[in-house]
């Protein structure tokens, strides 16, 4: 057991970083919608899957005859991600307006809030199996849809037994260029101090003249844009997806934000990775099949013993 | 408050509040015997259900009686059991399924493996049911409501995961041939005839119905009723506010393992997949279609549910229109749908409880407001809520 432990200890590890890079893009949705709305986006998930479908079917509508390399990979993963980005974001935008925003100017509970949440990703989820999926891949809705492979799976370097590929350092290094990204927007723009600035205190925001209504447009954007990077990389790396892909994933996520402290940027971060690492590290042990166990029980365990998560909730407390 | 054209005149959904109303100010004046009378014209109603005259108008592709079972008559235990949960207690619970399927495995675990007696194995299922539902609830319920929604949704898929992934309980093939219950000599026998397991599912859906409203008019019942209004002025009231969500997560995990037990008996198979979150979510959408709090609401929302889409698979028209396609497969679509817009322009529910309608509208009965909300002129403090 232990020698299986070391022995696969290292490989696991990369994968974990590489699992826990997209659940930290993903986190990062969730954690500004809750910071800013305290409402857990339940859709949040379907944004996610939005951007693998916009990457599958760019990358479908290029085929390349062979995994690409240098610029032309570059230019590709860019145009992928660009594109996933965009199109998650302005979902995300358009969730917020039909499912979220007529509640919040009813004063609507919160509760009102998340079983509307619940309806919306229930929708998206089957109107991408019914009707976007067939149409857009003329394959039946409910299937797994796979990919051609655009990145090569060539050992760059090795660290003991771990081979670290070409692809695994794309989706590493995407991640944290999008994450120091959005922390330079929410930290250094007009646009992010009006952001923290209606997480700390909605109230005092509206009378500094902050227009509460964009700010949660931009906090959506922002979200579903991560959301839908995470979705490219995603496909990238693991080069199929289904209409449900964003479930087991967006609840993953979901723990993950509430791991590093939901409602704090950084946290989502440091949450994903760690749930990345602990539940590959777990799986060794307990095989594979347990993976989502382990991650619902992480879940469970944090909540009992850290509510606030490892940073605290912070993107009230004016630091992001 | 602002956005009311969402909720003015035009609103359709009105004039169904316009006629329930007039029922409720009736019932609320009927004399002792008046409200019996309706009580036997119902529990006759549901005799008289299964007769096949019914049934060619309510479902003439598949046997009525089966329909009425499944889903039609687990769904509404299910829903009850749930509304004990979200729409007394005012938890939300998105993962109500696991007891059902907890429920469900006892049975057919016992039966099978250990040849016990089908009432005795419907009766751990409960218990272990409640006790599954004090473990959940025991580390959880102290935390925020969103967050506790999020936690019952992962143990949802832990059991599932779990029964899927254990070889003892079947693995992923499930369990077989489990048996019927025992026949009850000279009055009864439970076969391959849905009828017997119909009046089953009916004596057991009446005792929930009886057990849930007594429990609501009871010091049980307001306990929940304050906690779901004001979790903190509830405790500063002496109510033990933790003791008694654990209670109501308890007693909603024994009905929906009942449901378990009930389906298990019938269906003779089960396995994890039985079990899958969107069972959840449709239940959830039953509770909060029919008027969450209010049993005859939710029952209604639970039917309809259940049936519209069997229906739905008969007609022909329909069928044309979308394709060739099985209209129960738009089935979740629609639910989605209807919770996104029911909650926009009706969040009480079609048949809402008069109490839980003015908490909803007041903003109270939910774990306080979103935050970014911008107080109307008409609001009042509970939008203090937003700057904790």
């Amino acid at each position: 057991m232990l020698d299986d432990f070391l022995n696969q200890f290292l490989p696991s590890t990369v994968g974990g970083l590489v699992f826990g890079s997209i659940y930290a893009l993903i986190a990062l949705g969730y954690t500004m919608v809750y910071g800013v709305l305290r409402l857990i986006n339940f859709a949040h998930s379907e944004i996610f899957m939005i951007g693998t479908f916009t990457s599958l079917v760019v990358i479908t509508a290029i085929a390349p005859a062979s995994p690409l390399t240098g610029f032309a990979l570059f230019g590709v993963m860019l145009l992928i991600i660009l594109l996933s980005a965009a199109i998650s974001g302005g979902a995300a935008v358009l969730l917020e307006l039909v499912a979220y925003r007529p509640l919040r100017k009813k004063g609507a509970t919160r509760l009102t809030a998340l079983i509307s949440a619940i309806g919306a990703s229930l929708f998206l989820q089957e109107l991408f199996a019914l009707v976007i999926i067939p149409w857009l891949t003329g394959k039946p809705g409910r299937n797994q849809q796979s990919a051609p492979r655009i990145v090569d799976r060539d050992t760059v370097f090795s660290i003991g037994n771990a081979a670290i590929r070409t692809d695994h350092i794309i989706v590493i290094v995407a991640a944290v260029i999008m994450m120091i990204a959005l922390d330079r927007v929410v930290n250094r723009t007009k646009i992010g101090r009006g952001i923290r600035a209606t997480a700390q205190d909605p109230e005092a925001a509206v009378l500094m003249g902050v227009s509460i209504d964009n700010i949660v447009r931009v906090t959506f954007l922002l979200g579903g844009a991560m959301a839908g990077v995470a979705g490219a990389l995603y496909l990238m790396e693991f080069e199929n997806t289904v209409f449900n892909v964003g479930f087991v994933l967006g609840i993953k996520a979901f723990t993950a934000a509430v791991l590093g402290g939901i409602g704090n940027l950084r946290g989502a971060l440091l949450g994903g990775i760690v749930l990345g690492l602990i539940e590959n590290w777990g799986a060794i042990f307990l095989g594979s099949e347990w993976k989502d166990v382990i991650a619902f029980t992480v879940l469970v365990v944090v909540l009992m013993f850290r509510p606030t998560g490892i940073l605290g909730e912070s993107l009230q407390k004016a630091r992001a | 408050m602002k956005g009311n054209g969402v909720t003015g005149n035009a609103n359709p959904l009105r004039r169904v509040g316009a006629l329930v109303d007039g029922a409720r100010d009736w019932w609320e004046h009927a004399k002792v015997w008046q409200r019996y009378l309706v009580y036997l014209g119902a529990i006759v109603f549901a005799l008289i259900l299964p007769a096949p005259w019914i049934g060619t108008f309510m479902s003439p592709g598949s046997d009525w009686t089966t329909v009425l079972i499944y889903p039609i008559g687990t769904y509404i235990l299910l829903a009850v059991g749930l509304n004990v949960v979200v729409g007394q207690a005012g938890l939300l619970d998105l993962g109500f399924v696991a007891f059902f399927a907890i429920g469900g495995y006892s049975v057919a675990y016992f039966a099978t493996q250990y040849g016990w007696n089908y009432w005795a194995t419907v009766a751990f299922g409960i218990l272990l049911a409640a006790v599954s539902g004090v473990i959940l609830g025991a580390p959880t319920l102290r935390l925020r409501g969103d967050y506790l929604a999020i936690v019952t949704l992962g143990f949802g898929e832990i059991v599932r995961i779990t029964a899927n992934n254990t070889d003892e309980i079947g693995g992923a093939r499930g369990i077989t041939n489990v048996p019927h219950p025992p026949d009850i000599p000279g009055v009864v026998e439970f076969a391959l005839l849905p009828a017997p397991y119909y009046y089953l599912m009916l004596i057991a859906i009446i005792l929930v119905i009886i057990f849930s409203v007594r429990l609501q008019k009871s010091r049980v019942g307001r306990a929940w009723a304050a906690i779901r209004e004001d979790e903190d002025a509830a405790e500063l009231m002496g109510v033990p506010t933790f003791k008694f969500k654990l209670l109501a997560f308890a007693i909603g995990a024994m009905i929906g393992g009942l449901a378990g037990g009930m389906y298990a008996g019938k269906a003779v198979f089960i396995e994890p997949n039985t079990f899958p979150f969107i069972l959840s979510a449709t239940i959830l959408a039953a509770v909060v279609l029919g008027g969450s709090g209010n049993l005859p609401g939710v029952m209604l929302g639970a039917f309809v549910i259940a049936w519209l889409p069997e229906r739905f698979r008969e007609v022909e028209w329909l069928k044309t229109a979308l394709g060739g396609k099985d209209p129960a497969e738009f089935r979740i679509l629609l639910f989605g749908g209807v919770l996104v817009l029911m909650m926009a322009l009706r969040p009480e529910g079609l048949l809402p409880s008069r109490r839980r309608k003015a908490e909803l509208h007041e903003g109270t009965g939910g774990m306080g407001t979103m935050g970014a909300e911008v107080p109307g002129p008409d609001t009042d403090v509970t939008t203090t809520e937003a700057a904790k």
